[in-house]
C-alpha cells in the first residue's frame, strides 16, 4: 500500500471538512420552515436541480458575473476556482487511470507525483502530465494576481478591497502556500527522476543542478499537505466557507426559497456565501461620494459572521440596493440588513474560537419597548367615500408643487377622487420599518388601512415611492395601489387626459424605492416621453443612483448626505438637460439644493403640459366658431 | 384658616448639578449634530405627530439638555420617524437619530425604562 506519514495533515483536514459539511447541512435543513423544506424537496426532483448545476458551473467555477463586471478580478476568481476544480478532477482521473489500482483514497490523487515519481515517461503519460502542468500554471497565474491585489487593489481594477481579520490572514496564507508548495514539491520529485512536463520538468531540471532534489522534495510535500490541512481546518471560521456554501445557496434559491424578514437558515447560508470580493464596496455611493468606507455590505456580513455588534453598520446605509444588484453571488443584502436592524444586539461570542464553528443565530428582537401602543392619540377615523384615493405622503407635503400638480391632474381626469391626507395625514409606516421598529409601524399601518377601507375606494394613488412600497408590500388592503407615474400612464393610455408636447430635453432620475426596490422602471419613462424628450444619463434603470436623501440611513450626517447629492446630481446632469425629472418628493427635495438645473417631479411636467377640460372646451368652442364663421362666409 | 385661592407657586429653579443630564449626554455623544440646534422650532412646525398631539422636538431638546426628562419620556414614543423635521432643519441636525437615540437612552437607563 502506498502511504507516507506526510499525508496525515491533509487527511485530517479533508475528513474534518467533509464531516463538518454534513453536520452543517443537516442543521440548516432542520432549521428551515416547513414550506421551505417542501420547496427544497420539490426542487431536488424538479427543474431547479438542473438549473442549479448549470448556475454552479457558471457562477461558482467560471464566475461569469464577476468576469462581466471586472474581467481581471473575474479571471483571478476563475483561475483559482475553476483551476482547482480541474486539478482535482483530472488528478482523480490520473490516479485512477495511471495509478496502481482503481478507486483510490483522495490523498493518492492529490500527492500522485510523490507516489508515482516515474509517471510521465510514455507518450500518453507525458501528454497527461502536460495537461496537469497547464492547469497548475493556470491556477498560479490567478494566485499571482491575488497576491498583487492584496497589496495594490487597483491592479485588478478594484478601488478598494476588504480588510481581513487575523484568522482570515492565516487561512489566506495557507491558501497562498498550497499551490507554490505543490509546484516546488512536484518539480523536485520530477527533477530527481527526470520526469515532469514543461513547468514541473523544466523547473525540476534546473533545481536538481544545485540541490539534492530527493531530500529537499520531502519537506515540500509535508508543506503542501500541511497547508491543505490548515486551510480545511480553518475554512469554517473564515470567508472561505463561501466555497462550499455557495452551492447550497444556488440550489436553495433556485428552489424558490427567499430571505423573508427573520433570520433563519437561508439568511445564514447567504451570510456564509459572501466571498468578500468587494464589488459592493466599489458600487456604494457612500464610499465613493462621501468617503464612508466601513459599513458596506461585505463588512456587515463579516460582522454578522463574527457575532459583532452590527447596530451601527446596519443602520448606516441608504438602502438604495445598488449592492444587491451587483452582488455576483446574488445575496439579498438589503433583506439581510433589514433583519439586522430588527434584531437585538448580538453577544460577542467569537472570543471563544470553538463557537465560531457553530455560530449561534441572532435572536429576533422580542419587543424593544413595552406593549403600550404608541399612537393612541390619533384621531377617530372618518373618511370620505370616493372611488380613487390620493395619499400624498409626508414628503409630498414638503414639496407642495407636486401636490398641486397632482390635484390638477386628478381634477382633469374627471374621476371621483378624494385627498385623504389633505390636512396632513399619518405616516405610512415605512420610515419606522426602516429603523427596525416593525411593531410601531404596524400600528400606523392598521390606522391607515382602516382609513382606506372605510372610504370604499378601489384605487389608491400615492406620490411618494416610500409610501408606495409599504402600501404595496405590507398593507393588507383590497385596493389597487398605484404610484402617480403608473396612474398618469393609465390616464394617458385610456385617453382620459390630453397633453401638449413640451419640446424640452430632460434627464430622468429613477428613485431607489420606485426602481430597484419596487421594480417600476417603464411607466415613468413612458410618461416623460409623452411630454418631453428623454435623454439617457448612463445611470438608468437598475444602475440608477441614490439621491443621498434616503430615509433608510439613520446615522449619516447632513454634510455627507449633501456630498452624495452633489455627486449624484453632477453625474445625472453631465449632458446639461433642461430639467432633471424624478418621481419622488424626497429625491426632488434633496436635488434642489445640489444642482443648478431645474429639478421637477413627473407630476409637475405633466401638469404643465396637460390640457384641462375647461381648456379643451374652449378649444372646441373656438373650432366651432371658426367653423360657423366659415359657414357664414 | 380661610382659603383665598392663593398658593405658593412651585420653584422653577433649574439645578444643573442635581438634574440628570445623562440622556442628553448620551445623544450628544452619539449624534454630535444635536449640539448645533438653535431651537428655531422648524421641526415642531412641520411635525406629522405634532399635527395631532402635543409633540415638539424643540421643547424636548431644551428639556433633555436641562435634564428634565420626565415629560420627554412620556411623549417620545409618539414620533413616527417620518423625517420631515430633518429635511426642514436649517442646521442639519440629524433629528431622526436624536429621537431614536433618546428612546435607546431611556431604554438603557434603569430609572427611566419606557
Amino acid at each position: 500500500m502506498q502511504f507516507d506519514p506526510f499525508v496525515i495533515p491533509f487527511n485530517i483536514g479533508l475528513y474534518f471538512i467533509l464531516f463538518y459539511a454534513v453536520i452543517r447541512s443537516i442543521i440548516w435543513f432542520r432549521d428551515l420552515s416547513r414550506p421551505d423544506k417542501l420547496r427544497l424537496q420539490r426542487g431536488f426532483f424538479g427543474r431547479a436541480f438542473g438549473q442549479s448545476l448549470k448556475e454552479i458551473f457558471l457562477e461558482s467555477l467560471i464566475h461569469k458575473k464577476i468576469l462581466k463586471t471586472n474581467s481581471r478580478l473575474g479571471y483571478m476568481h476563475m483561475s483559482l476556482a475553476f483551476g482547482w476544480f480541474l486539478l482535482i478532477l483530472f488528478g482523480t482521473i490520473e490516479a485512477d487511470f495511471f495509478g496502481e489500482k482503481h478507486l483510490n483514497p483522495p490523498y493518492k490523487s492529490i500527492f500522485f507525483r510523490f507516489f508515482n515519481p516515474d509517471h510521465g515517461r510514455t507518450e500518453l503519460e507525458a501528454a497527461y502530465a502536460f495537461l496537469m502542468d497547464i492547469i497548475l500554471a493556470f491556477i498560479l497565474s490567478g494566485l499571482v494576481l491575488a497576491i498583487i491585489k492584496r497589496f495594490s487593489s487597483k491592479v485588478v481594477g478594484m478601488k478598494k478591497t476588504t480588510r481581513l481579520k487575523t484568522i482570515d490572514k492565516i487561512a489566506l496564507t495557507s491558501l497562498w502556500v498550497i499551490f507554490p508548495a505543490r509546484l516546488i514539491a512536484e518539480s523536485l520529485t520530477s527533477g530527481a527522476y527526470g520526469t515532469g512536463s514543461f513547468l514541473t520538468g523544466t523547473l525540476g531540471g534546473w533545481l536538481v543542478t544545485f540541490l539534492p532534489a530527493k531530500q529537499v522534495a520531502y519537506p515540500f510535500w509535508w508543506l503542501y499537505s500541511l497547508s491543505l490541512g490548515t486551510f480545511f481546518l480553518l475554512l469554517p471560521l473564515t470567508r472561505y466557507l463561501h466555497i462550499p456554501t455557495e452551492l447550497f445557496l444556488i440550489f436553495m434559491r433556485n428552489s424558490g426559497i427567499r430571505t423573508g424578514d427573520k433570520a433563519g437558515s437561508f439568511s445564514e447560508v447567504q451570510v456564509y456565501s459572501c466571498s468578500s470580493c468587494g464589488i459592493c464596496i466599489d458600487q456604494c455611493q457612500m464610499n465613493y461620494a462621501a468617503g464612508i468606507n466601513d459599513m458596506q455590505s461585505a463588512y456587515l456580513i463579516k460582522a454578522i459572521r463574527n457575532n459583532e455588534d452590527t447596530s451601527m453598520i446596519a443602520h448606516n446605509c441608504l438602502m438604495c440596493s445598488r449592492c444587491d444588484q451587483k452582488c455576483p453571488v446574488g445575496i439579498e443584502l438589503s433583506a439581510i440588513r433589514m433583519i439586522q436592524r430588527r434584531s437585538v444586539e448580538a453577544e460577542n461570542e467569537f472570543k471563544n474560537i470553538w463557537k465560531g464553528y457553530f455560530r449561534k443565530r441572532n435572536n429576533i428582537a422580542q419587543e424593544k419597548v413595552n406593549g403600550q401602543p404608541a399612537y393612541k392619540y390619533l384621531p377617530e377615523i372618518n373618511s370620505e367615500k370616493a372611488d380613487i384615493l390620493y395619499f400624498a405622503g409626508c414628503m409630498t407635503h414638503l414639496t407642495p408643487a407636486i401636490k398641486k400638480s397632482m390635484i390638477k391632474i386628478l381634477d382633469a381626469s374627471g374621476l371621483n377622487w378624494s385627498f385623504i391626507d389633505e390636512e396632513g395625514g399619518v405616516c405610512c409606516g415605512r420610515p419606522l420599518m426602516l429603523a427596525g421598529n416593525d411593531k410601531e409601524a404596524r400600528e400606523l399601518i392598521n390606522y391607515n388601512s382602516q382609513l382606506i377601507w372605510k372610504s370604499g375606494a378601489h384605487t389608491l394613488v400615492t406620490s411618494c415611492p416610500i409610501c408606495y412600497k409599504v402600501f404595496k408590500e405590507s398593507y393588507y388592503i383590497d385596493v389597487e395601489v398605484l404610484h402617480h407615474t403608473q396612474y398618469i400612464k393609465n390616464l394617458i393610455d385610456e385617453g382620459a387626459v390630453k397633453m401638449n408636447f413640451l419640446h424640452k430635453r430632460v434627464a430622468y432620475h429613477t428613485p431607489c424605492e420606485l426602481g430597484r426596490n419596487s421594480g417600476i422602471y417603464k411607466e415613468p419613462k413612458d410618461v416623460i416621453r409623452h411630454v418631453a424628450i428623454l435623454e439617457n444619463t448612463g445611470y438608468d434603470d437598475e444602475n440608477s443612483l441614490c439621491c443621498g436623501g434616503s430615509l433608510g440611513n439613520l446615522k449619516i450626517s447632513h454634510q455627507k448626505k449633501h456630498q452624495i447629492a452633489l455627486d449624484a446630481a453632477a453625474r445625472l446632469t453631465t449632458k446639461n438637460p433642461e430639467a432633471l425629472i424624478t418621481a419622488c418628493p424626497l429625491c426632488k427635495k434633496t436635488f434642489l439644493s445640489a444642482t443648478e438645473t431645474r429639478v421637477a417631479d413627473i407630476a409637475e411636467i405633466v401638469a404643465e403640459a396637460i390640457i384641462t377640460p375647461q381648456a379643451r372646451k374652449r378649444q372646441y368652442q373656438h373650432s366651432l366658431s371658426v367653423k360657423e364663421s366659415a359657414d357664414i362666409s | 384658616m380661610e382659603k383665598f385661592g392663593f398658593t405658593l407657586s412651585k420653584g422653577r429653579v433649574i439645578n444643573y448639578d442635581s438634574n440628570d443630564r445623562s440622556i442628553a449626554d448620551y445623544i450628544l455623544q452619539m449624534e454630535p449634530s444635536f449640539r448645533s440646534c438653535i431651537e428655531c422650532g422648524a421641526c415642531a412646525a412641520t411635525c406629522t405627530a405634532g399635527n395631532f398631539t402635543e409633540f415638539s422636538l424643540r421643547e424636548f431638546n431644551i428639556l433633555m439638555k436641562r435634564g428634565e426628562n420626565d415629560q420627554v419620556r412620556e411623549h417620545i414614543r409618539k414620533c413616527m420617524l417620518c423625517g420631515k423635521c430633518s429635511l426642514v432643519c436649517p442646521r442639519g441636525v440629524n433629528t431622526r437619530n436624536v429621537i431614536v437615540l433618546a428612546k435607546e437612552a431611556f431604554q438603557k437607563s434603569e430609572s427611566y425604562a419606557i
